[in-house]
């Protein structure tokens, strides 16, 4: 029988020629790594296109040109028109973004832990997420007048739906393992949700809370639109309105800035915010 | 002296979409404090579902498992399991959170008390360096110590280990069995360990529970499994013993 041989490398001459195991990035391949600077040149090239056509339209009524409306944004930011106008609108849509996150927290709490619980959020679900919340309206202001209950109604109506659909897939979604560690340590009923279900499933959830918000907004603006004032002081949508009647067209596209600006701050500063402290440290999700 | 864990004639079924499936049945095996008791099968043998049903997960529809003189009923602290997926881990804590979590919420210690006690069980797994960090920056063989830290973090009365090393590598598996010998011959804890593998049964065990599949049934134990050695041959003897043992049985099965 033979005997196999080491052969031991000499170390010295890789010690001679080091070789670069690491290589600094340059400034502007570490500029162009951040999603926040690409997305900024997107948002400036947009702008720019938006500024070369109206100023080629020359139509100020029709289309205004970008510097038209923030200069018309500007004027009614500083007379305090659409700062009131928007905390008008904010100020109803965290209500109703509060209550419907509430009552589908109670709609998955029932649907994980009883199985006819499931069923009933199941159907129900499926009955109402495609009902537009805005063709519920016209009942909503016959039940509860012209005022903010109303629009919190459609609002809840809105938010509801998505977020108890992505937080019971998320839960649904939770390993069995980590279901198992969870009974292991004797967690049962509401601690082990809090301890082990809603941090497991907390992509998901997110993503449900983020649709929830962006469907609200949508929902609010269209609903202050299309039924106008609302008890002494209108929204944002209201405001849009109000100006298309009087055809100062710049500040009907600086109402829509400020709609499409509140929904870029939400959603890349607190939900991406929120990301980057959860699911991305926790690499759950990339 | 009474034993630690005690089932005796045990059947489990358990119910698919379309049929009810026996996994065990009718087995009976006692672990005394201390031991390192295998249950060693092929697959299908229902060592698995044997292990969660000590674990409380799953009640015997034939038979009682009591764990000092209690009946199991439940899942509980005073079982700790180790899983074989990587993913046991709670990836939204550290892996210091992770060791402390079950004995803030099971053992219902303070804080300041079981802080240290977590730290000193990840000192002895090795993985001090990695203390602050996530789960998802560990290897499998961290993440693996890391629960094995946890389960004995709890001094429970006993260590449920589902095929802890199953899924890692070789040579990873070997340092994983090397240490937890190791820790064994420090705290001699009880543990009662699940493989497929004759060697690692052999490399782990005092006692070995030898299962026959379809549906499991006790086929043999083999005691005194420390005695052997792999400097003399006698392991590697032992090891197609068993061999020969479960393959015969297949033979004659056919």
């Amino acid at each position: 029988m033979g005997e196999a041989r080491i052969l031991l490398r000499d170390a010295s001459s890789a010690a001679a020629a080091p070789a670069d195991v690491e290589r600094k990035l340059g400034v502007a391949e570490l500029l162009w790594n951040d999603g926040f600077v690409r997305k900024t040149v997107i948002v400036i090239l947009l702008a720019a296109a938006w500024e070369i056509y109206g100023v080629l339209l020359d139509n100020p009524l029709l289309f205004p040109s970008f510097h038209d409306t923030v200069i018309s944004m500007y004027e009614r930011i500083k007379d305090g028109t659409i700062p009131l106008r928007a905390w008008a609108s904010l100020k109803v849509l965290f209500m109703g973004y509060v209550v419907g996150i509430v009552l589908a927290a109670i709609f998955t709490i029932l649907a994980i832990s009883t199985r006819i619980g499931t069923d009933f959020l199941e159907t129900v679900t499926a009955m109402f997420a495609p009902l537009p919340a805005i063709a519920l309206l016209p009942l909503a202001l016959i039940w509860f007048g012209l005022g903010n209950g109303s629009l919190v109604f459609v609002l809840v109506h809105s938010v509801l739906w998505p977020v108890a659909l992505n937080t019971h897939s998320g839960f649904k979604s939770v390993s069995n393992t980590l279901r198992m560690v969870g009974r292991n340590y004797g967690l049962r009923g509401l601690p082990y949700v809090a301890r082990i279900l809603i941090p497991a499933a907390f992509g998901p959830i997110l993503t449900g809370l983020k649709i929830g918000w962006a469907f609200a907004w949508r929902t609010l603006i269209a609903a202050e639109l299309v039924f106008g004032v609302s008890s002494g002081q209108g929204g944002l949508g209201w405001f849009i309105f109000e100006n298309r009647n009087l055809l100062d067209i710049p500040a009907v596209f600086a109402g829509l800035l400020t709609v499409i600006v509140i929904g870029l701050v939400v959603e890349n500063l607190i939900f991406r915010t929120i990301e980057r402290n959860t699911v991305q440290k926790w690499g759950t999700q990339t | 002296m009474a034993a630690l864990l005690d089932v005796s004639g045990v059947t489990l079924r358990y119910k698919t979409s379309s049929a009810v499936v026996t996994a065990t049945e009718r087995v009976d095996f006692s672990v005394d404090r201390s031991d390192r008791f295998v249950l060693l099968g092929p697959s299908g043998c229902g060592k698995s579902t044997l292990l969660k049903a000590v674990g409380g997960y799953m009640k015997p529809s034939e038979g009682t498992m009591r764990i000092n003189g209690r009946e199991i009923s439940e899942p509980g602290a005073d079982r700790m399991m180790i899983f074989q997926e990587f993913d046991q881990l709670l990836p939204w804590k550290t892996v210091l959170e992770n060791v402390m979590f079950p004995l803030l919420m099971a053992r219902k210690l303070p804080r300041k008390e079981a802080e240290p006690r977590a730290r000193a069980y990840i000192e002895k797994v090795g993985l001090t360096r990695v203390v602050d960090s996530y789960p998802h920056t560990l290897s499998g063989g961290m993440k693996q110590r890391v629960a094995i830290a946890r389960g004995m973090a709890m001094e429970p009365d006993i260590l449920l280990m589902d095929e802890p090393f199953a899924a890692l590598d070789a040579l990873t598996r070997r340092t994983c069995q090397d240490e937890l010998l190791q820790l064994w011959s420090e705290t001699k804890f009880t543990v009662l360990f699940v493989t497929h593998s004759i060697a690692e049964a052999i490399k782990i065990g005092n006692r070995i529970l030898l299962l026959s599949p379809h549906p499991g049934r006790v086929k043999a134990e083999i005691v005194d499994v420390d005695r052997v050695s792999a400097e003399d041959g006698s392991a590697a003897k032992l090891e197609k013993q068993i061999h020969d043992l479960l393959f015969a049985a297949n033979a004659t099965a056919r």
